[in-house]
């Protein structure tokens, strides 16, 4: 619990303490920012409470999906006992010790954290629970066999060894070129300033030519996929291996869906691949649970499309497909995926199935969008979208 | 002419307001802390809500020259801080190959103030100012990332280093308004040498005020009516919500067209001006767009009763 410090002379102190509460409640607030803060409010002067919430957000907020966190907490430390907004009240900050009186919107569990970090009757992050069962049936660790076993029924050795050949997976990417240049052996783009340059060091004299080529960058990556009952074991694989592809240079961002979407590209940042899956599984609320496609696709099209997609843009959609809402909605949702990215490629591990046919209408509404239709049930698989990743084809489109 | 900096959050938003820009309190309050601490302004918000508008306003109210870095792709240090005039380089080697020129005299003059083309950061800090300009980087969001690295020495130190030539320091520090369309995250080091503001949508009763100060003769009832539907459109699922920049181009439309009233007929042929989507456009077409004026009017009428 935070002991607000009580009576005049206190501000300096208490909004050091608040800077505490916002970096524990994961906003990035340095102590420069908690000086800066200082220094502003001397200028602007402690009027209203109004304007001291503004001084406090330009100093210690930099990032728009923040604000809301840090009204609450705002909203929460900054509490003004009468309600009267008055200098004095301002420094006489309280802090409700019942957690009852918080405000509560499910989301501010981070918030409730960092105010109240030693709550006892908080119950634990929970755990879900592990899923792989110890299977003592014949394990094979063949390579071959490995190559070709589906990770729904894969035994937990394989399973960690599927995960082991994942790390050593080195895939090289689509390289396209970009508007920047480096210097280059070849004569290309002359280097106007590296030329003149080395004729003012040798004193004007010798004619060689420097040249400049243009960068290549990887196409970025957006990775969508479900995390629904059915899917969920070819999911983790798959988080397992945006993992790797993440740590390839590659831009790659990261979406889990089932009854909602979770952006998880941050989580997924950490080096290690376990602790960075294990990190999406406790984040995501519906693992395992429902899915619905529709409502999920329109949610990353409305809020996430323009700023994590460009015209350079892959999108990896791992889905099942089988949705039985309104298909029509769901036509148009995939649709507009399609059209604000370069590729759209779909892995579906139901394609593990020889005799498959496209006969849901869920798939067959999405299925004349997608510029590839892939399965993703083994390494193999895996292996066969490397391949795909890397190639420079033209958006193929199936009908 | 250039005005005296603001001295408090009143005057800041008094100022603003005398040149039409009206600034909610927030915003003055960041704008005042932006002049007086001599820090970066970072404007972040949704497309036509005002952004690029305040560092405009801002160098009319006080009086400075405004110096405009419209960032995209692939902007480098060539076109946004400074170049080296090859041609005239060239030249200058000719004719000392001709002479009989000193080579280290040559070398040392070859990359001298008068071969270097300022751009606009260079321009902004330049040390010989006597007041310092408002520097609008306009659109981050829209550069690529290794271009952010470019802004960190400028908006810390003020400076740019010239491997070449040396640093250029400015004599007083630029007024600096850098604003994002959000279309990817600014990297956190930009942002930490900056003050942080979300500019959002205004409500209702703010963007009556915008309007009457930006388009001074439009009927009030129209006016009244087109912020109405402006502000309940907002609230529907649209993929691009219009901001305030399109209520005021979709007024200036109905204005061109005589309309007094919003009707139903005039909506559908100007909803180009207000929605840029045509799955929206789609959306308000028919009786949608009715449904939506008669709610418009009802929170009309009873606001003016």
């Amino acid at each position: 619990m935070l002991p607000a410090r009580q009576g005049p002379g206190h501000l300096a102190e208490n909004v050091l303490h608040f800077g505490r509460v916002l970096r524990a409640a994961g906003l990035p607030v340095g102590t420069d920012r908690i000086q800066l803060a200082l220094q502003a409010l001397q200028v602007a002067g402690l009027e209203t409470r109004s304007d001291f919430h503004a001084v406090l957000a330009a100093c210690l907020v930099d990032r728009a999906e923040h604000r809301e966190l840090f009204d609450q907490a705002f909203a929460l430390f900054w509490k003004d006992p009468d309600l009267m907004g008055r200098i004095r009240a301002m420094l006489l900050p309280k802090v409700q010790l019942k957690p009852g009186d918080l405000p509560a919107p499910p989301e501010n569990r981070r918030l409730g954290d960092a105010l109240f970090p030693h709550q006892p009757d908080r119950p634990p992050h929970d755990e879900p629970p592990e899923e792989l069962q110890v299977d003592a049936a014949l394990t094979f660790n063949d390579w071959e066999i490995l190559q070709r076993a589906d990770f729904d029924t894969m035994s937990t050795e394989e399973w960690h060894a599927a995960r082991q050949a994942l790390k050593r997976l080195k895939p090289v990417f689509e390289p396209l070129p970009t508007r920047r240049s480096r210097a280059a052996a070849q004569p290309g783009r002359p280097d106007w300033r590296a030329t003149l340059a080395a004729q003012a060091r040798a004193g004007g004299e010798g004619l060689a030519m420097r040249w400049r080529e243009p960068k290549t960058r990887p196409a970025p990556l957006v990775v969508l996929a479900d995390i629904s009952g059915s899917m969920s074991r070819y999911s983790r694989m798959l988080l397992h291996f945006a993992h790797v592809l993440g740590h390839a240079d590659a831009r790659v961002e990261s979406f889990v869906f089932g009854t909602r979407l979770t952006r998880t590209t941050r989580l997924l940042n950490s080096r290690d691949p376990d602790l960075a899956v294990g990190q999406v599984v406790r984040a995501v609320q519906d693992w395992s649970g429902g899915t619905r496609i529709t409502a999920s696709l329109h949610e990353f099209n409305q809020r996430w499309a323009r700023r994590v997609l460009n015209t350079r843009a892959t999108v990896l959609l791992i889905s099942d497909g089988l949705e039985h809402g309104d298909t029509a909605q769901l036509a148009f949702e995939t649709e507009r995926l399609a059209k604000s990215c370069r590729r759209l490629i779909w892995l579906n591990p139901l394609l593990r199935f020889a005799d498959f046919q496209p006969r849901a209408a869920g798939i067959r509404a999405m299925l004349p969008h997608v510029s590839r239709f892939l399965p993703a049930h083994n390494l193999q698989s895996l292996d066969e979208l490397v391949q795909v990743l890397v190639n420079q084809d033209q958006p193929a489109r199936i009908h | 002419m250039t005005t005296a900096a603001p001295t408090s959050i009143e005057t800041t938003q008094a100022l603003l307001l005398e040149h039409d820009y009206v600034a909610d309190r927030q915003l003055a309050t960041c704008a005042f802390l932006a002049l007086r601490l001599q820090r970066p302004l970072f404007l972040e918000g949704e497309p036509g809500t005002g952004k690029t508008e305040i560092a405009r306003t801002l160098a009319t109210a006080l009086g400075r020259p405004l110096i405009r870095l419209q960032c995209y792709e692939g902007l480098d240090l060539a076109q946004a801080a400074y170049e080296w005039n090859y041609g005239r380089q060239m030249l200058e080697i000719r004719l000392a190959e001709s002479g009989s020129a000193n080579k280290d005299q040559l070398a040392r003059d070859l990359f001298s103030e008068r071969f270097l083309i300022r751009r606009a950061l260079l321009q902004a800090i330049d040390p010989a100012l006597k007041e310092p300009p408002v520097l609008l980087i306009d659109e981050l969001d829209r550069a690529d990332e290794p271009f952010e690295a470019f802004l960190l020495e400028v908006l810390s130190d003020w400076q740019i280093t010239i491997p070449e030539f040396g640093t250029v320091k400015a004599a007083q520090p630029p007024i600096v308004v850098l604003t994002s369309n959000r279309t990817r995250e600014i990297h956190d080091a930009v942002k930490r040498r900056c003050l942080y503001h979300w500019v959002g949508f205004p409500d209702a009763q703010r963007e009556l005020a915008i309007l009457q100060r930006r388009v001074p003769n439009a009927a009030p009832k129209l006016a009244q009516e087109i912020v109405a539907y402006v502000q309940k459109l907002r609230q529907m699922e649209l993929y691009k919500l219009p901001g305030i920049a399109e209520t005021i181009e979709w007024t200036r439309a109905l204005m061109e067209l005589d309309a007094l009233v919003l009707d139903p007929e005039v909506i559908q042929h100007t909803l180009g001006v207000l929605l840029k989507y045509q799955d929206d456009i789609a959306r308000m077409q028919g009786s949608e767009a009715a449904r939506l004026l008669e709610e418009v009017r009802a929170t009309v009428q009873s606001g003016t009763r």
